[in-house]
């Protein structure tokens, strides 16, 4: 993994695989730190890039020779700009899903096992922009932390 | 995946010795829970006082853990840390779940 700081800038590269991705998470999340990201939203922007990258690992790589992921994140005084680059698969219909959450309102056997890292990507982040570009993937997602902080129900 | 394990009675208490459960552990959480719950305990506790991150594969692979028990055997969850707390609380699986702010509080028995 290769990490570069500077200026509010975070730079993460590593190869799209679990054990590689668990680091790259821990790592980001002591990179925000440093950076000075409200604690607020530490949380929020910790386990919107973690489904994020899962989905990557998961999914973009599915079938491929697991490919590198890169993570460029911005810090600005009032939002953090995240951008994930993959050359893996492109999202199906080249569009981020709506991310509907399964309900949890049924028996205990049909309880569901998965299906929320989308829905946990929209509601954490304040805006999720899908491009495909030159068969690669760019995932911008946007956390906005201009007090009162989007914390809130 | 650590987890240790102390059953008193008919209760068990599985506690998660790592501090994080994500999709890189969350096959062998399952697992892992499937061999060390497989007693003939009525309630099975999880301790998660140490997890300090989940992820929505971890939290599947709890939900996982709590269909094999199977029989009607309970699940109930303590010692959420804040982050966990909300994975559960934004998917709505703290409905689910009995969740207890720590293992002492969920080994004290309920007045109804």
């Amino acid at each position: 993994m290769t990490v570069t700081r500077e200026n509010g800038r975070l730079e993460l590269i590593f190869p799209a695989i679990d054990s590689e991705a668990s680091k790259a998470i821990a790592s980001l999340h002591d990179g925000f730190v440093r950076l000075g990201l409200p604690e607020d939203r530490l949380s929020d922007v910790k386990i919107a890039l973690a489904e994020a990258i899962n989905n990557v690992v998961e999914h973009a790589y599915s079938g491929l020779p697991p490919g590198k992921v890169q993570i460029v994140a911005d810090l600005d005084k009032d939002h953090l700009e995240v951008r994930i680059t993959d050359a893996g698969n492109p999202l199906p219909g080249l569009r981020v899903p709506d991310g509907i959450p399964a309900s949890v309102d049924t028996d205990l056997g049909d309880l569901p096992e998965g299906g929320f890292g989308w829905f946990l990507i929209r509601r954490l982040s304040d805006r999720v922009q899908y491009h495909r570009l030159q068969g690669r993937n760019l995932l911008k997602l946007e956390f906005r932390f201009c007090a009162p902080a989007s914390e809130s129900q | 995946m650590p987890l240790s394990s102390k059953t008193t009675g008919e209760i068990q208490v599985v506690t998660v010795e790592a501090g994080r459960i994500d999709a890189a552990m969350a096959i062998q959480f399952k697992d892992d829970m499937r061999a060390i719950t497989d007693s003939e305990a009525a309630r099975v506790i999880l301790d998660l006082t140490a997890v300090e991150f989940i992820d929505s594969s971890g939290l599947g692979a709890i939900v996982a853990s709590m269909k094999q028990l199977g029989g009607g055997r309970k699940l109930d969850l303590a010692g959420l840390q804040p982050v966990v707390e909300k994975v559960f609380r934004l998917t709505r699986m703290d409905t689910v779940f009995n969740l207890y702010p720590n293992l002492d509080e969920a080994l004290t028995p309920s007045v109804e």
